[in-house]
């Protein structure tokens, strides 16, 4: 099982994430990401692994 | 050629190229995979060269897009100061500026844009686009002074708010009406102007510049409406130009970027693809040759190139909705869809501009939504993608917001979001 890691202080709201993964991330009204899942399945890896990949400031990481 | 053995090659170490190489692997690409920059240093990102990069916040560690670890870990091979200067397509080679030639069985034009030269080769003016470019700019930012900008687009904005930020005096030129038009539309413009002028910065909009010299150790910058400015520094953003020229006479059709099918393959090339700032191509959502300038299209762009170069029998059309953001002062400005475009001038403000939080909607017809900004607001920024991504009507996604709105204790003013 994969998991996501997210350094939150460096979270600027652009929501890629959220538009790439709905599922598994969102933001607050401060403009930081929330995860809502942590664990990630290898049938949704390409999936959230892409959408960590979206994010301008790198606050995201899935470490398989 | 087998893959094994020439693989992909992809020309050009920003954003799209690096996400292309990234998202090869990620979707199991086992094949070469050898990435060719122009540069002498490692990928790096490039939005924070006008921002944070800029203002010394954040040095090249910090925005690094791909170290040499991560490249080996991937199984990359990143050649810096490797400039393209030819393609043979016939052959499957790209000819380097050293006479070298690197073999390949699938081929990623990522070469981007470079900024557009001001006319005025005067020492003492800048553009801003690569690292080098930006740490020569900070070295006479250190100095204070008077700042000059010439273009008020996304990077002129940017610059400008940063140097304010650093405590230079700072006069902003465009001869357009507002700032960022281009993508933001109109209907903003007069908050856009106020806040620069909230900040201090002398705006001069609706005025061209005649003139760039140096005299006596100054900048003199003349202007349309008459007025003469001098200045320490001057930066010039008026745009780029994709860097295309490369490929002039390979075979490669190229007219303002290298046209593509919807899948970004080169017209009647399919072994070459081209990705990011430099791929003008069949967007099937707008039905038009396109070709976007910005972060989030180059990352996406990169998924779906690296997944048509994988899946040759499954290709995937591109077909992105628009998304772009700026950073200036405490705002965090965010553009998703299409804002004032063409006859879509239906707009409504929700939140107050007074305030620093708020959200524009735009329509053509009143019903289908075209595009939203929202500033400083990010639930409203997720909810118009999700609307703009599921095509929810105008009027749903308004209601939506407006909820928002009222869900929100107060109408939050001068919230620091740094």
């Amino acid at each position: 099982m994969a998991r996501i890691n997210a350094d939150v202080r460096l979270c600027q709201g652009y929501a890629n994430c959220v538009a790439a993964a709905d599922d598994y991330f969102d933001i607050d009204d401060d403009g930081r990401v929330v995860l809502l899942h942590s664990d990630v399945p290898e049938t949704d890896y390409s999936r959230v692994a892409q959408a960590a990949h979206s994010c301008p400031v790198s606050v995201l990481s899935v470490e398989r | 050629m087998s893959s094994s053995t020439a693989g992909v090659v992809i020309v050009g170490a920003s954003v799209a190229g690096v996400r292309t190489a990234q998202a090869l692997r990620r979707e199991g690409f086992d094949g070469r995979v050898v990435l060719l920059s122009d540069e002498a240093v490692m990928p790096y990102d490039k939005p924070p060269l006008s921002k944070g990069f800029l203002a010394g916040a954040a040095g090249p560690d910090q925005i690094a897009l791909l170290t040499e670890v991560e490249a080996d870990e991937l199984g990359v091979e990143v050649r810096l100061n490797s400039r393209a200067r030819r393609l043979h397509l016939a052959e499957h080679l790209v000819e380097l500026d050293t006479g070298e030639h690197v073999a390949y069985h699938r081929l990623v034009v990522a070469t981007g844009a470079s900024a557009r030269e001001s006319t005025w080769p005067v020492s003492g003016v800048h553009v801003v686009r690569t690292m080098s470019d930006a740490q020569r700019l900070r070295a006479d930012l250190e100095r204070g002074g008077h700042l000059v900008v010439i273009g008020a687009g996304f990077v002129g904005s940017e610059v400008a708010a940063t140097a304010r930020m650093m405590g230079l005096q700072v006069t902003l030129v465009d001869p357009n009406t507002a700032p960022m038009t281009r993508i933001a539309g109109n209907q903003l413009g007069a908050r856009f102007i106020r806040l620069h002028q909230d900040h201090g910065v002398d705006t001069r909009f609706g005025t061209s510049v005649l003139d760039v010299s140096r005299k006596y150790g100054r900048l003199h910058i003349d202007l349309s409406d008459g007025a003469a400015l001098t200045a320490d520094t001057c930066v010039v953003g008026i745009g780029a130009v994709p860097n295309d020229a490369w490929l002039a006479s390979s075979g490669v059709r190229i007219d303002n970027g290298v046209l593509c099918d919807e899948y970004c393959r080169a017209i009647g090339n399919p072994d070459v693809y081209a990705v990011g700032d430099v791929a003008r191509w069949h967007n099937p959502r707008r039905g038009l040759l396109t070709r976007h300038e910005h972060w989030t299209n180059a990352h996406e762009q990169a998924n779906t190139v690296a997944h048509n170069i994988i899946h040759a029998q499954n290709l995937i059309a591109f077909a992105p909705i628009e998304y772009v953001w700026s950073d200036q002062y405490d705002w965090k400005i965010r553009i998703a869809g299409q804002i004032g475009v063409g006859t879509c001038d239906i707009v409504e403000v929700i939140g107050d501009e007074a305030t620093e939080r708020f959200a524009v909607l735009s329509s053509c017809d009143g019903a289908s939504l075209s595009g939203i900004v929202a500033v400083n607001w990010p639930r409203a920024l997720i909810a118009g993608r999700k609307a703009l991504a599921h095509n929810m009507s105008y009027t749903d996604l308004r209601q939506a917001i407006e909820q928002l709105l009222s869900a929100m204790p107060t109408p939050v003013a001068m919230e620091g979001a740094k």
